[in-house]
């Protein structure tokens, strides 16, 4: 290249390297600009509305009242961020046992959407594509309105086994009522599962060195089960029910569970397990039949082949987008604001902004939070990748 | 040679073809091999009957044999000596149609909201459907022409003498495909310009694109929605004040565009780097490269993705039912509780009608992007 050449390039080069800082700093002053904009219009706005700015709210008493409750909270005392709190437990009770139950149904019907037998197979696509072709709202404010609200009223109620009822102000469970010493049944099944554990580890220590198998099926059910059970005896049975009564107009005691908080888990788990049923179809699929073929001609039986080839392989394709799944399930019980189900956004976004006319700190606050589940598990999801990656060599 | 003719074994003609055997053809075959294979798949097969037979009849008998037909209000779908147990009420559906279609829009103006619908699903047609000719100018007619013509159609222009119509008088149908327009039609340039902000040199530019991706991605529709409808208007001069729709559109344009530029960043990472180098060596603008090289390979091979993201796009819209806006699902909600139909089976047809027509558009939309991927999976085989 000749001096004339390369002096030219650099000079476009350069030119390029100015235009690409002046863009920068031009959209550096515009959102600037509408950020400045957007403040001062909002103090102008708050001012002429006499609404206060800052959180100072936070202490003050809420004087509200919240149909579900976790922890202790009362409209005369409690302050707005103990109804925070209320509506926080009140979204990660529905979300986890949505994600618990959302899990179990959508691997059964991913399997079975797998299945060779073609009845079973053709009623888990129809399942996957129905549920996924209809708003999740839809389907919410049907196991709401059309279903668990047309139950019996109260004095009509459905006897479930075990003595609760069921009706159209929610279902009611007897209550398990834990005597101190109970802990003692925690302490045991703890005991258990380590041991249960590093009995696992020691086996699979053995099978490597010798490659003689030990026995782990039954030593391991009777830690697991075995010890809580003899631990549950021999405290003395420390565990009651209180069973629910039936009053005139209203059920007392025992364990009340909302008919909203019934509608949402149900809602939430049919409409995720039909995304997560995908998500595990498609990570079996990815895992190629010659890979199965191969464990085969090894000598592996199926259900070893399934546990030490198939699983490990389709898991790796199966967790990041589960983990998006479990996402987007904590993100849509938001829902819950539909149907009056107390959760954060219903409590805080709803009854709190309005009543304090707060917007901006509440709002805030309320994707603050969605935001650290987010990125928090985003993290955890990032660790197991980097963690179960393929190790090349 | 003549040895291997006297060879008795040696076979000169085809053995005759035999039948497969009974039980491995036809349908008795197809029943064994797909139902009956061995002990397990009969004990599902059995289960899975068991299921349709508990769980068929009875949504036939409720929806069409004991389903009531005909009547003025909800009086005839309340349990009566003839229908002991009132199974669907239609009348409720066909009573409230047109509220279903067009909300509150004047009777003598709905022409215009027909006019619109046929408009947008012709230019739905002509963008979508790929060998249809001219899908350049489908291009400009779906993102620039139609919003401002939809824009003056509906809303109102005096100037040409069509009466304004204000948007709290807009419902059903009509908001959710509203809704669902504008979150496309803003959805997908808007993601487009934030993936190749996100994938820029510029470290200012990629560190705004990543923080607006990954803020709207990371907190729910509802919240974003509130935000739009809570804080857009103090964030503006009071004189400015959008409207209420308004502030939903432009919450859920937002929120559809985040989550369209990761769609479009994958497709965009697709894009082998050759191409890029090859158009660098022939000399094009970054921009032009991108124009004419990238984004045509890019927007393809994400096709199927870019319709998956308007499913969910048109499935959200029904949100905007939390923040007050009279979308289909909230009219069928506010037909449902009105006195004069408060019967249990009216709340159940509404809602069958509404997922109905979720599930044909969607399903629709599903069906389409599954077709181009086949497409695409077969040009890339040759």
């Amino acid at each position: 290249m000749t001096d004339e050449a390369h002096s030219v390039g650099h000079a476009a080069h350069r030119s390029r390297r100015l235009g690409g800082i002046a863009v920068q700093v031009a959209l550096l002053l515009l959102i600037g600009g509408l950020a400045y904009g957007a403040i001062v219009n909002a103090a102008q706005n708050l001012a002429r509305a006499h609404v206060a700015t800052g959180f100072g709210f936070w202490q003050n008493t809420a004087g509200f009242d919240i149909s579900q409750t976790l922890i202790s909270y009362s409209a005369s005392s409690s302050s707005f961020g103990r109804a925070f709190w209320v509506g926080l437990l009140n979204t990660l009770l529905v979300a986890a046992i949505g994600i618990v139950l959302a899990t179990g149904l959508g691997f059964l019907v991913g399997i079975a959407r797998l299945s060779h037998n073609w009845l079973l197979a053709r009623i888990a696509g129809g399942y996957v594509e129905l549920i996924r072709n209809v708003p999740l709202l839809l389907q919410l404010l049907f196991w709401y309105n059309a279903v668990l609200k047309s139950l019996p009223d109260v004095r009509e109620s459905i006897a479930v086994p075990g003595g609760g009822f069921l009706n159209s102000r929610g279902l009611f469970l007897p209550r398990p009522e834990l005597a101190p010493a109970f802990t003692a049944v925690i302490a045991a099944s703890l005991t258990g599962i380590v041991a249960a554990i590093v009995l696992h580890r020691l086996a699979r220590r053995r099978q490597e060195r010798t490659g003689e198998e030990s026995p782990v099926l039954w030593p391991t059910l009777g830690l697991v089960c075995g010890l809580p059970l003899a631990a549950y005896v021999l405290a003395g049975q420390p565990l009651t029910f209180s069973v629910p009564e039936m009053g005139r107009f209203n059920v007392r005691g025992g364990l009340e569970i909302l008919p909203e908080f019934a509608a949402l888990v149900l809602a939430l788990t049919v409409y995720t397990a039909a995304f997560i049923a995908e998500v595990v179809r498609a990570g079996v699929l990815s895992v190629s039949s010659g890979q199965s073929e191969a464990a085969h001609a090894l000598g592996l039986r199926s259900a070893a082949t399934l546990r030490l080839v198939v699983v490990p392989q389709a898991m790796r394709v199966i967790v990041p987008p589960l983990t998006s799944q479990y996402l987007n399930l904590i993100k849509n019980s938001s829902l819950a604001v539909a149907i009056g189900y107390p959760d954060l956004v219903q409590v805080f976004t709803g009854t709190v902004l309005n009543i304090t006319g707060q917007a901006v700190e509440v709002v805030a606050i309320t994707m603050a939070v969605y935001l650290a589940i987010s990125l928090l598990t985003s993290l955890l999801m990032n660790l197991y990748a980097r963690s179960t990656a393929i190790v090349e060599r | 040679m003549t040895v291997v003719h006297e060879l008795s074994y040696v076979r000169e003609t085809p053995a005759q073809r035999l039948p497969a055997p009974a039980d491995s053809a036809g349908a008795f075959g197809w029943l064994r091999a797909n139902l009956f294979s061995s002990p397990g798949n009969v004990v599902l097969t059995v289960i899975c009957a068991l299921f349709i037979a508990w769980a068929v009849p009875p949504l036939i008998r409720f929806f069409l044999v004991d389903a009531i037909w005909s009547g003025a209000d909800g009086r005839a779908c309340a349990a009566s000596t003839a229908y002991p147990e009132p199974g669907a009420c239609w009348p409720f559906v066909r009573a409230w149609f047109s509220y279903f279609v067009y909300g509150f829009y004047p009777a003598g103006e709905r022409w215009r909201v027909d006019l619109f619908l046929l408009a947008f699903a012709f230019g739905l047609t002509w963008l979508f459907w790929l060998s249809a000719p001219r899908r350049d100018l489908a291009a400009w007619y779906f993102f620039v022409l139609l919003p401002a013509l939809s824009f003056f159609l509906l809303h109102g222009a005096p100037w040409i003498g069509l009466a304004v119509v204000p948007t709290t008088l807009w419902g059903g149908i009509l908001v959710t495909i509203v809704v669902a327009a504008i979150g496309m039609v803003f959805s997908l340039p808007l993601g487009i310009l934030l993936a190749l902000a996100r994938r820029s040199a510029m470290p200012v530019v990629r560190l705004f694109a990543v923080l607006f991706i990954e803020f709207v991605r990371g907190v729910p529709l509802i919240t974003v929605l509130f935000m739009a409808s809570v804080m857009l208007p103090l964030f503006v001069p009071e004189y400015l004040a959008p409207d209420k729709l308004v502030r939903a559109l432009v919450g859920v344009a937002l929120f559809a565009s985040a989550y369209m530029a990761e769609v479009v960043r994958g497709g965009l990472a697709a894009v082998p780097r050759g191409q890029y180098e090859a158009a660098r060596a022939l000399g094009l603008t970054h921009g032009r490269m991108i124009w004419l090289i990238v984004l045509p390979q890019a927007l393809r091979v994400t096709l199927p993705n870019i319709v998956n993201t308007f499913i969910g796009l048109f499935k959200d819209t029904t949100l905007v039912f939390v923040v007050g806006i009279f979308d289909f699902l909230r009219t069928i909600e506010a037909a449902r509780n009105d006195p004069n139909w408060a019967a249990p089976n009216t709340g159940v047809t509404g809602y069958a009608f509404a997922a109905v027509f979720y599930f044909i558009c969607c399903y629709g939309m599903s069906r389409y992007a599954r077709n181009v991927e086949a497409r695409l999976a077969r040009a890339s085989r040759r």
